[in-house]
């Protein structure tokens, strides 16, 4: 349900300033929302300065410029730093972004960062993804086939093949669905761009033989239709791709297989 | 994860972050154009009840919709209509799966509020 404030425990309260690193001249102020459960307070905002001539220019280089010389107890996921494994997601500059391949240099003033929207906090900048890999592992998101075990591959066609570009490139950052306010507030029975973006992938696959029984499961009021395009989705995948194609796609396969 | 205690979680901010961009405020303003819509379509019944129970209550209800308020009202009503209109077309053309492409998408935003203006001035001007 649409709920426009946040819940008692997770109001904001303004946070820690930590001082300008000593003998920085070119600095640069970041606030970055804090919250542990160990010493149960609200979250909170906490001022940081970045030495830039010390520093790379991505967010992510920042986050670890902190954590190595201001703030080891700051914690955030992080792992390729090139926007190949989507650990880095994050609300950066108010829209969702891998930190590891967004530069400092893209956000207007001083540089806010907060978890992905809408997600239960599990410390700083670490969302709990629980529901929404349950989510993902909902659509069956492997090849399903009825068909005898080819003596060698499953084998495509390159115009079939071809199909799946834009899709299979996805890594599952979940910058999609938490950008999506139909997401926020339904996140229990909407499935999600993501989601579904995966159920397409899977859908015009020309190798998978269970497409009737997958959009079985997709026609119900929630799971696919409360998609409204309002297109945040796609605006902020850090992939370049497009949810809200696949949504779409999928509605015209349902509307196609009853007429 | 069981032995971790979710219950007490924080919910990340959303709605207070979250920087929108025009295409989420156009689909917004696209509901809230309808539910408008709804209400100025009472004011019109109402207007017609008042001219069905007497000349007097009509007067009222007349003088209402033709003051400097009802105009304001008015106006807002017709571009809710416009708005509500273009902004469906856009939607009834994606759900083709065409023109989702987010530079498209931009661009049929900006032509349908322009659309929306001129049609809203015509309506006032011819009316």
């Amino acid at each position: 349900m649409v709920e426009l404030t946040l819940p008692k425990n997770s109001r904001i309260r303004v946070g820690k300033s930590w001082p300008k690193p000593e003998g920085a001249t070119n600095t640069r102020k970041f606030l970055i929302y804090r919250w542990s459960a160990e010493d149960g307070e609200n979250p909170s905002v906490d001022t940081y300065f970045v030495d830039l001539d010390d520093c790379g220019p991505m967010v992510l280089d920042a986050l670890i410029w902190i954590k190595t010389n201001i703030d080891p107890t700051l914690s955030f996921r992080r792992s390729c730093r090139e926007g190949i494994c989507g650990s880095c997601a994050m609300n950066i500059g108010g829209q969702n972004h891998l930190a590891c391949i967004f530069g400092m240099d893209e956000v207007k003033g001083d540089v806010k960062i907060y978890p992905l929207p809408h997600l239960p906090v599990v410390r700083d900048l670490v969302p709990d993804l629980t529901h929404f890999y349950a989510q993902h592992a909902s659509i069956m998101p492997w090849l399903e086939t009825q068909t005898n075990q080819p003596t060698k591959e499953w084998r495509q066609s390159i115009e079939d093949r071809k199909k799946l570009d834009g899709l299979y490139e996805c890594v599952m950052c979940a910058s999609c669905s938490t950008s999506c306010p139909s997401y926020w507030w339904n996140s229990d029975r909407y499935l999600g761009p993501a989601a579904l973006l995966h159920a397409y992938r899977w859908i015009i696959d020309s190798r998978d033989e269970a497409t009737g029984e997958r959009l079985d499961d997709l026609e119900d009021p929630f799971k696919l239709y409360r998609c409204h395009t309002i297109m945040n989705c796609t605006q902020t995948c850090p992939k370049g791709l497009n949810p809200a194609r696949a949504i779409a796609e999928i509605k015209k396969k349902m509307v196609a297989r009853t007429i | 994860m069981a032995d971790i205690n979710q219950s007490d979680r924080p919910l990340s901010p959303h709605l207070s972050v979250y920087r929108m961009p025009m295409n989420a405020t156009m689909s917004i303003l696209h509901r809230a154009t309808g539910v408008a819509m709804a209400a100025s379509g009472l004011l019109i019944i109402w207007w017609f009840l008042a001219a069905a129970i007497s000349p007097s209550y009509f007067n009222f209800v007349n003088g209402l919709a033709t003051s400097w308020v009802g105009d304001i009202v008015l106006t807002l009503s017709l571009f809710s209509l416009w708005y509500h209109f273009t902004n469906g077309i856009r939607h009834l053309i994606w759900d083709t799966g065409s023109n989702l492409g987010m530079r498209r998408v931009q661009r049929s935003g900006v032509t349908g509020i322009a659309v929306t203006i001129i049609l809203t001035a015509l309506t006032i001007y011819i009316a």
